[in-house]
């Protein structure tokens, strides 16, 4: 579905060159969730910037669907760490919006817009402005407008990152619920080492500058995942196996920096 | 309803003032304070303004100042938002006239009227064409901050599920540009009529301006001064009615009061 082989991307500017991704290969597979966790400023919306086409690697190569896509936007469907929902367009509208830019037909991207604002519950805001709806709304619409994009596969940036605890956990179950009947390929970043292990078939670990891979996990729990999973020992063992990456990666840094 | 008493009671004080202020006047000179032959008394100047023989004439100058408002202020408007979404569209282009578009902000165009009478003559075109120029650099500029102040990440969200430069410019910048548009016009609006009057007076056959100066020449207080209740009552009712056009065009923006008010999740 999406290989990244070997992408490198550096910033260059006035104080000289940094490295903010290395030589990163990975591969998302057909319905396949994978989340990536890493540090805050390692370079996980640089690695989206890069599978999106908004921006071109240093070196290396993206291919989504078997084909060669590098550089090139409009093949991910994408929900952003902010809601990124235009203001002038109603919540319906705004989904409606980014069905059409990808190629789907007005009547139709209106009226499943319409059917899943009724699915999960937001059929009366359909044609309200954002600024009424609550973040943890907001991100829910973002979430919707991404799902039923027709690329097949999502990129989500840190979606819960700006909620509270609460209402995070709340939306990973909601996530998980909606995504388990609609399967699509899912790259999912986030800090939250909970989250990924609740969420994903494989998790990425990243270091911070230059990002490389630390770990690769498969994530051994069934589906559908049951709330009482974040109790299981074996969630745990592998919960203070990241934790232990990242905690290394942090010293290490520390270490660099003095 | 809650909405009509909003109003009101934003209304009802400074109309208050003003009626304060025409009373004062009256009084300052019923009771002689100022001689009125100098200045002529509110009740003198709408009498003035309604007798038989200054009233039509007044109307024409009027209809005369309205209709050169009205070409100065389109013509400049337009000329001025599609040369922003032009610049805005072709950066290199923009690079090279952006700097001197901020410069022409500190000519103080006005002074371009004598030029473009001896140039024009004493007809229309001229005194269009000055008008035009002064509303064109506040809509140019304003529209142009707006166009490249589109929120970042909602450019990089656009252009990632795959927006072309039109999608973009029409779906997003366009309509995140239309505040700073708006505030643009108000200005342009202002500028008209100020400009519309003083072109008047350069060649003082038509119009308000020109009204005015023929009042003044022939010592006519009243009358210059009606003239000069209807030019400000022209150049509220223009940036009235573009405030009333914004209001209906931008419905997305939160009220106020309304701002921080969220559903619940
Ligand atoms: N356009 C850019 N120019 C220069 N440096 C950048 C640019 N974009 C990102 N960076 C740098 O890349 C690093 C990673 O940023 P980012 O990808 O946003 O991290 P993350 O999303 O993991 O928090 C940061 O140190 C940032 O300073
Ligand atoms: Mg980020």
């Amino acid at each position: 579905m999406l290989e990244v082989k070997n992408v490198s991307k550096s910033f260059s500017d006035a104080r000289g060159t940094k490295d903010v991704l290395r030589q990163l290969s990975l591969q998302v597979g057909d319905g396949e969730f994978v989340s990536i966790v890493g540090p805050s400023g390692s370079g996980k919306t640089t690695l989206f910037g890069v599978i999106g086409g908004l921006q071109q690697p240093t070196e290396g190569e993206v291919r989504i669907s078997g084909q060669a896509t590098t550089g090139e936007t409009g093949h991910v469907a994408y929900m952003p760490q902010q809601a990124s929902l235009l203001p002038w367009r109603t919540v319906a509208g705004n989904i409606e919006l980014s069905l059409t830019i990808a190629g789907v037909e007005k009547r139709k991207a209106r009226s499943d817009a319409l059917a899943w604002l009724e699915r999960i519950g937001l059929a009366e805001y359909a044609g309200a402005y954002p600024h009424v709806l609550s973040g943890g709304m907001q991100q829910r619409v973002s979430f919707l407008r991404a799902l039923l994009s027709p690329q097949r596969l999502m990129l989500l940036d840190e979606p819960f990152g700006a909620l509270d605890a609460l209402t995070r956990e709340h939306m990973q179950k909601w996530l998980l619920s909606i995504w388990e009947q609609n399967r699509r390929s899912v790259l999912l970043v986030t800090h939250s080492i909970e989250e990924a292990l609740y969420l994903s078939d494989r998790i990425i670990v990243l270091s911070a500058s230059p990002a490389v891979i630390l770990d690769e996990i498969t994530v051994p729990f069934e589906r559908p995942r049951r709330e009482e999973l974040r109790e299981d020992a074996r969630f745990m063992e592998l919960r203070s196996r990241i934790y232990r990456h990242l905690a290394e990666g942090a010293k290490e840094a520390g270490r660099n920096g003095s | 309803m809650d909405n009509k008493r909003n109003l009101w009671s934003r209304v009802w004080p400074p109309a208050l003032v003003l009626g304060i202020l025409v009373a004062c006047w009256q009084a300052a000179v019923s009771f002689a304070l100022v001689k009125d032959w100098m200045i002529p008394s509110p009740a003198e100047v709408v009498k003035a303004a309604f007798a038989s023989n200054v009233w039509p004439r007044l109307m024409e100058h009027t209809g005369a100042t309205l209709g050169l408002t009205a070409i100065g202020f389109a013509g400049g408007t337009a000329a001025g938002f599609v040369l922003a979404a032009l610049l805005h569209l072709l950066p290199g282009v923009r690079r090279g006239i952006y700097p001197l578009l901020i410069l022409s902000q500190n000519v103080p165009i006005v002074i371009l009227g004598p030029i473009m009478t001896m140039l024009f003559g004493y007809g229309l075109l001229p005194k269009a064409l000055l008008v035009m120029l002064v509303c064109f650099f506040p809509v140019c500029i304003a529209m142009l901050g707006g166009l490249t102040g589109t929120d970042e990440s909602l450019r990089n969200y656009m252009r990632m599920i795959g927006s072309g430069k039109w999608t973009l410019f029409w779906r997003l910048e366009l309509p995140s540009a239309l505040q700073s548009l708006f505030s643009g016009l108000k200005i342009a609006a202002s500028y008209s009529v100020l400009s519309a009057t003083f072109a008047e007076m350069l060649s003082p056959k038509m119009g308000l301006g020109g009204y005015m100066v023929l009042s003044t020449r022939g010592y006519m207080p009243e009358r210059a001064f009606a003239s000069a209740i209807l030019i400000i009552m022209i150049s509220l009712a223009l940036f009235g009615l573009i405030a009333l056009v914004e209001r209906a065009v931008i419905r997305w923006r939160p009220g106020k009061g309304e701002a921080g008010r969220h559903a619940g999740s």
